[in-house]
């Protein structure tokens, strides 16, 4: 048996087996061959088998997971049957007696640089669906295994170099018992998603896919992030009893599902939960959520090849509003650039994304794109408690304009009869240091504040969160952080607006007492934490904490404040 | 030999879905059907070839048919392109 250590992203254990979501090495040597018809016959075959995969998983792809992730392998048949590519492949094949790899890699390969050269983003895009489709007829050639995310059809565990959205977006969750991979953090993308899924997951094991074979029986300890490779049976049986402990956790904690979020000396705060799609809403409402602090609307936008309509975004912030029943929704605009590209908007590419072209600064120049989505939203205001968030704001005046054409589309909406609510509050992420510092100001035009301490801390720190190296940096508890925090929830309480948090630190056990001595009014997190957090701040006093705030303020330097929260949490066992 | 002119109306122009569509109703039918705009001719049931056009918003584009089912191949194409908004 063999143990990896990697980083704890999603709580939970599973046990289940391996699918290996990597690629294989497809190496194509030139050969000549001298029977040109029984090489183009394997050539035929080839193709006839790729068609049939490809058939089958565009369908289990509709059928699973929707029209939208299926038009993708719409896509790729039709390169699969193009007579521009097949014929000068044939006929390669005919002229130079080369056997049909190396036919195909070559036709391939220059319709891959004449894509790629081309200078529109949706155009270079198309060389990545050349490029699968390739590999998928050269792995028929070569008899080599592909994996097939979207064809999954028992319970496996994950296990890959990383996850992207388009991965994921293939994979049935039903099947899914957790995640592993080689990179990631806490915020990376597989890690956010396991939690949403509410599956396991051990992120930067740095070598699960060299490690795991494919099928090997693994288990995911997503509390202590370790995977076991191959365990003996009474390894398994304990695993099996701690998942059956924590499940058992799980259900105490599910009876706190319709308590209010209040200390044990009377203060009260709000439990949000944080989504991405429509989708998400019923794990939301079973965790408890007492409203939506942040509905992710990239989600929308991405694993497609057009923006969305009016209509379709329409429909799906109506069916959250509806669905949380009255209970607020905020709802963030489009915050595309950094890690999240949408490729058919052809974006240039930058040399620093996450300083970059992205959020609201895209959204004030490309206008039409943002003024569909405001539309969309005010329609669906007449249906719910919505709450209307700008992402990436670094100056009062983006948040005017922002707020300009919020009211130009309100207006236009009402002239033509449509009904919008009138309590639509509008807020903002804050996100970037210079708002934090200014939030006073801010504080006089905005409904509400919502803290991103994922981006504030890696823009505070200046460290990519991504980089391995530098992820030592990423500390939500130096004081440094914690004082512009303080900065913001007292802004905006002077105004009387009410400030929330919705980065990952908002659902941290050790966060929790700290913020709420801070006074935070409103907590946003992954579904899966809500009723953990709520357990633990029932057993918080307010003033108490105010002290705890108070003296890790004062504190240098992020260790001590660590020890401060770790000790005041071992008074709270020892008391219960 | 049957051919017809249209004018793109679609904001996206000739890609993604449209051109997906296009070529998967142009291979429905044996007739040699080509596309053409700004001079440059292709295989409409290539979809790299039409692609590779760029056809954008506004483009005047002409599809030729010759073969057999030239005349149904064209008003198929010219039913698809009106009924999805694409081309007038």
């Amino acid at each position: 048996m063999n143990i990896l250590k990697g980083i704890a992203a999603s709580s939970g254990i599973a046990v289940a087996k391996a699918y290996l979501l990597d690629e294989p090495v497809l190496a194509v040597e030139k050969k000549t061959v001298h029977d040109v018809d029984a090489e183009l016959k394997r050539l035929d075959s080839a193709l006839v088998q790729s068609t049939k995969e490809l058939e089958e998983i565009r369908a289990h792809a509709m059928e699973n997971l929707g029209a939208d992730k299926a038009a993708i392998f719409d896509a790729h048949l039709l390169v699969l049957s193009d007579p521009e590519m097949l014929t000068p492949i044939k006929d390669k094949i005919k002229a130079e007696q080369v056997n049909a790899e190396f036919s195909l890699k070559e036709t391939a390969d220059m319709f891959i640089a004449m894509f790629e050269s081309m200078d529109n983003e949706y155009m270079r895009e198309r060389a990545a669906d050349i490029r699968d489709v390739t590999k998928r007829i050269l792995a028929h050639l070569l008899g080599v295994r592909l994996p097939n995310p979207s064809m999954i059809s028992e319970e496996v565990i994950i296990v890959a170099e990383d996850l992207t959205p388009s991965d994921t977006a293939q994979l049935d969750p039903k099947f899914v018992k957790g995640f592993t991979t080689n990179v990631g953090g806490r915020t990376s993308h597989s890690a956010i998603m396991a939690r949403s899924l509410e599956i396991p997951a051990v992120v930067g094991t740095k070598k699960a896919t060299m490690e795991i074979q494919n099928g090997d029986l693994i288990i995911v300890d997503g509390l202590n992030g370790e995977i076991y490779i191959n365990p003996d049976d009474e390894l398994i049986r304990e695993f099996k009893g701690r998942h059956e402990a924590y499940e058992a956790q799980k259900s105490e904690w599910a009876k706190l599902v319709n308590e209010k979020t209040v200390t044990v000396d009377g203060y009260q705060v709000e439990l949000a939960a944080n989504i991405g799609t429509p989708k998400d809403l019923e794990s939301a409402l079973k965790n408890g959520a007492e409203g939506i602090g942040l509905f992710r609307t990239e989600f929308l936008y991405m694993g497609r090849d057009q923006l969305p309509t009016e209509e379709e975004q329409f429909e799906a912030y109506k069916a959250v509003l509806e669905g949380m029943n009255g209970k607020p929704v905020v709802v963030r605009t489009l915050d595309i650039g950094g890690d999240k590209e949408l490729p058919y908007l052809q974006l240039p590419d930058e040399m620093n994304p996450f300083l970059g072209f992205r959020a609201i600064r895209l959204c004030l120049e490309e206008q039409e794109m943002f003024r569909t989505q405001l539309r969309a939203l005010l329609r669906a205001s007449a249906y719910g408690n919505l709450r209307i968030m700008f992402p990436m704001i670094a100056t009062l005046t983006e948040f005017r304009q922002a707020k300009a054409i919020l009211e130009e589309e309100k207006t236009k909406l009402l002239q033509e009869g449509i009904r919008v609510s009138e309590e639509i509050q509008t807020g903002i992420m804050v996100e970037i240091p210079s708002t934090a510092v200014l939030a006073d100001q801010f504080a006089k035009e905005v409904d509400f504040f919502s803290i991103g301490t994922n981006d504030l801390i890696q823009y505070t720190m200046a460290a990519d969160r991504m980089n391995e190296r530098v992820s030592y940096l990423y500390q939500p508890y130096n004081p440094s952080i914690l004082r512009l925090i303080k900065m913001v929830i007292d802004a905006g309480h002077n105004e009387g607006k009410w400030v929330g948090m919705c980065g990952e630190m908002a659902g941290e056990e050790l966060a929790i007492p700290i913020l709420i001595g801070l006074g935070l009014d409103e907590f946003s997190m992954s579904s899966s934490s809500i009723l953990k957090v709520r357990s633990l701040i029932h057993k918080l006093n307010k003033q108490k904490m105010e002290q705890l705030a108070e003296e890790v303020l004062q504190m240098s330097v992020v260790e001590d404040v660590i020890n401060a929260v770790q000790e005041t949490a071992m008074q709270l066992e020892k008391r219960i | 030999m049957v051919e017809k002119q249209f004018k793109i109306i679609d904001e996206t122009g000739l890609h993604a879905r449209p051109a997906t569509k296009l070529v998967q109703a142009a291979s429905k039918f044996s007739s040699e059907i080509s596309l053409e705009h700004k001079e440059k001719k292709v295989n409409l049931k290539s979809i790299m070839g039409v692609l590779s056009l760029g056809v954008a918003k506004n483009a005047e584009i002409k599809i030729t048919a010759e073969g057999s089912d030239e005349e149904e191949a064209i008003q198929a194409l010219d039913e698809l392109l009106r009924k999805e908004g694409l081309a007038e």
